[in-house]
């Protein structure tokens, strides 16, 4: 069980594409850093100097698991402010080139939100759907690819489907078309979950987040590619290359290289681990009447999306609860609106409307997958529906 | 699929009787380098270096990637390993290669046969795979003189290997094969680099590093360390002797002339350096010093700081230009910590007029006011060393 108390034992939380409960080792780091090592790492004395190798050892971990050289990682509060930070920080450097932006119609509301700004501002922005199944075409964004495209952004694993999205294939397909393109890629639910190796695919920004690898909320970062220039969004003291000015929020920081540093190498015995729970997760739930899988079968394992047709995807989650169970429906972020991504992908609204994310991390257990299936059974038979 | 890295050597093979002492120091450096990969199996035949992985889920990429810092290694190469069988050689080139033909528009085919013994020879391996090769990729057309890839085929004696154009290696000769050379290290753009070329030709290196709080400080220090981790996968492991300065400095302010301070200064690092290669096994001292750079670095003034030790003092940037080393540090990354602001020794006590045409005599009786020989002790006996990588 882990970590788990002992009064938490009868919970099943899977809702962890969500956010996910700090490892020790992070939540450690982050009370080291608040009490004891708390200089400022720009500070010339000693305190700074101690903070400053603090920061160094953390982005040497946070390179690591991202398969990048140290100094393309530029600490941010999180996946949202990484997003914001490529999109607007991208779009505003290459000005001069165009205005044209290409994204997908899938991607986390910290994308469409910035995007939408940006086609208020003047920007012209394609919105490529994906498929029935999820998955989104490479040569349908590169279509949309011109001289004047100046970004093109795509999530990795979308968050809400687990859809593996074909980034690799899709950023060769855009060099060939336009070399000058900048390509930023989501990699949120994909960083510490697949294996990765940012430096060797042909992305120049890549965002991720602390909260969903078992680090803080308030934690991430932007890897960006030697030599691709983008605009700060926040200016001040110069700090994280001039990308990101602010005295560096070391508790956070650390906290998020403290989760980094806990899956050195382990990611790929993970994935192993958790395609096999999913595995038998899928199996039990076509077993049961009435529920049908959203997700496609090579999603990332970590994420699950079905649909129970007729039962409203909020009462299905609160009568979970009561079981000590914890879902999502649809996009946690979404708060009640219908998804963007589910309707993208032509579902009816009968399925979007019961929808249910599942989602685990590197410690859940067959008990708790066991758990959800039997939660639903009971929910199907009692709850009311249509 | 097995696949290995074969090293071409360089100069290596000019060695003459002295090849295997050299080809025997790559092959020690090649392991260390690769040793937290996992296990390799590395051996040598015919002035090429055989790296193979013998587990699945080493990661090839990142191999290549470390031995292409390897000095002594004029080319490298991965390639597939097939047994000695024309159809399946034929039949791995269609598969392995499919990245490099499918974007490929020409191609040729090189066969290299080592065994003679393989029943076809060179000419007729390379016509039967450009056929399998051309039927495979419609697209490809062969071109003999200029082709975008080049496909080769070597039948060696354990088996064959197929691959496609070499990747440049680091050059240079194995570190260590010529001795070892302390490197004055002082945090600027230009000792990095000269620690790089000296070890391209093969020297091992230990570093000296002079420090002066309260004038300099810790970062600084840290600075430096950041620059010998970033020699460390071209150099090999560093150790950094850090000498306490402070007292010499303020002695020199104390008693020499103003426009003598920074030439003094400079001998004084020169004789401790020198003491520490000593105790060390070091045969030579390396510095960064490019002729007119800066006031201390005219011809009249090395001349003076030359004159300081008896060792011989190797300078590989005297007749580089600014932007010739930056790029070189660029290349071995260090320019980017290089510049960052933290105060070095040399800057402190700057003279306001210093004399850059000193001569010796003068130097001489300016030092005369101190007392050198206490002073330079009390710096070794306080000096601290750390193995760096």
């Amino acid at each position: 069980m882990g970590e788990r108390s002992k009064m938490e034992q009868k919970m099943a939380y899977l809702d962890n594409a969500a956010t996910t409960r700090v490892c020790q080792a992070a939540a450690e780091a982050a009370a080291r850093m608040m009490r004891e090592c708390f200089g400022n790492p720009s500070s010339l004395h000693a305190l700074g100097v101690a903070s400053a190798r603090e920061l160094m050892k953390s982005r040497e971990a946070a390179a690591a698991l991202l398969g990048c050289q140290e100094e393309c990682v530029v600490f941010t509060s999180g996946g949202s402010e990484s997003n914001n930070l490529a999109i607007f920080g991208a779009s505003q450097a290459k000005i001069r080139r165009g205005k044209k932006i290409v994204t997908t119609a899938a991607e986390h509301s910290s994308v469409a939100a910035a995007m939408k700004r940006l086609s208020e501002t003047g920007f012209q922005v394609t919105y490529v759907a994906p498929d029935a199944s999820g998955c989104v075409d490479p040569q349908a964004i590169a279509d949309a690819v011109d001289s004047e495209t100046t970004l093109v952004s795509m999530m990795l694993v979308n968050n809400e489907t687990g859809a593996i999205f074909p980034v690799q294939e899709t950023a060769q397909l855009i060099r060939r078309k336009n070399p000058e393109t900048l390509i930023h890629c989501d990699g949120v639910q994909a960083f510490g979950k697949l294996p990765l190796r940012v430096s060797r695919m042909d992305v120049d920004l890549m965002s991720v987040s602390g909260h969903k690898i078992c680090g803080p909320k308030g934690s991430g970062a932007l890897y960006v590619r030697r030599g691709a220039r983008i605009l700060p969004l926040i200016y001040g003291g110069g700090q994280e290359r001039g990308l990101r000015s602010g005295t560096e929020s070391l508790p956070m920081i650390a906290a998020f290289g403290a989760a980094c540093a806990e899956l050195s190498g382990k990611v790929p015995e993970n994935l192993k681990r958790v395609q096999a729970l999913s595995g038998m997760l899928r199996e039990k739930l076509a077993a049961i009447e009435g529920v049908r899988i959203n997700s496609p079968e090579d999603a990332s394992p970590y994420i699950l999306n079905i649909s129970v047709p007729g039962y409203r995807s909020e009462t299905m989650l609160h009568f979970l609860e009561s079981r000590g169970v914890y879902v999502s429906s649809g996009s946690a972020c979404s708060k009640g609106a219908a998804s963007p991504v589910l309707e993208a992908m032509g579902l009816s609204p009968r399925l979007i409307d019961s929808a249910l994310r599942v989602s685990m991390i590197y410690d859940t257990t067959q008990e708790e997958l066991l758990q959800l299936v039997q939660g639903l059974r009971e929910g199907i038979s009692s709850v009311a529906h249509r | 699929m097995k696949e290995l890295i074969l090293l071409k050597c360089g100069e290596l093979a000019l060695k003459g009787l002295n090849r295997h002492t050299f080809e025997d120091a790559l092959i020690k450096n090649c392991r260390r380098r690769l040793e937290s990969l996992g296990k390799f199996r590395i051996c040598k035949a015919q002035s090429t270096i055989y790296v193979e992985p013998q587990a699945d889920d080493i990661d090839l990429d990142e191999a290549v990637d470390r031995l292409q810092k390897v000095f002594g290694v004029a080319a490298l190469t991965r390639a597939g390993i097939v047994p000695k069988d024309f159809p399946q050689i034929r039949a791995f080139a269609v598969e392995y290669l499919r990245r490099e033909l499918s974007r490929a528009k020409t191609f040729k085919v090189e066969a290299k046969r080592s065994d003679k013994a393989f029943p076809m020879k060179s000419p007729e391996i390379c016509m039967e795979t450009g056929a399998a090769l051309l039927e495979a990729y419609p697209h490809l057309k062969v071109d003999v003189h200029h082709p975008d890839v080049t496909v080769y085929v070597e039948i060696r004696e354990v088996a064959a290997y197929v691959h496609v154009d070499q990747l440049p290696g680091a050059g240079g000769l194995p570190v260590g094969t010529s001795g070892s050379a302390a490197l004055l290290i002082s945090g600027g753009i230009d000792s990095p680099v000269a620690g790089y070329m000296m070890a391209k030709r093969g020297l091992r290196l230990i570093a000296v590093h002079f420090v002066s709080p309260p004038y300099t400080s810790e970062h600084a220090l840290e600075k430096v360390k950041t620059l010998c981790r970033k020699l460390t996968p071209w150099c090999g492991r560093i150790s950094l002797f850090v000498v306490p300065f402070t007292e010499m400095q303020e002695a020199i302010r104390d008693c020499c002339p103003e426009e003598y301070f920074t030439i003094i200064m400079r001998r004084c690092m020169m004789k401790i350096a020198e003491r520490i290669a000593l105790e060390n096994g070091c045969e030579a001292l390396i510095t960064g010093e490019s002729v007119a750079q800066v006031a201390s670095q005219t011809v009249q003034a090395i001349a003076c700081t030359d004159i300081a030790c008896q060792m011989p003092v190797l300078r590989p940037a005297i007749g580089m230009d600014k932007d010739e080393i930056v790029r070189i540090a660029y290349k071995i990354d260090t320019f980017d910590t290089s510049i960052l602001p933290y105060e070095d020794c040399c800057t402190v006590f700057t003279p306001k007029h210093p004399k850059t045409k000193p001569r010796l005599e003068q130097v001489l009786q300016a030092e005369e006011h101190l007392e050198l020989d206490t002073l330079l002790q009390k710096c070794i006996d306080g000096t601290e060393s750390e193995m760096i990588g």
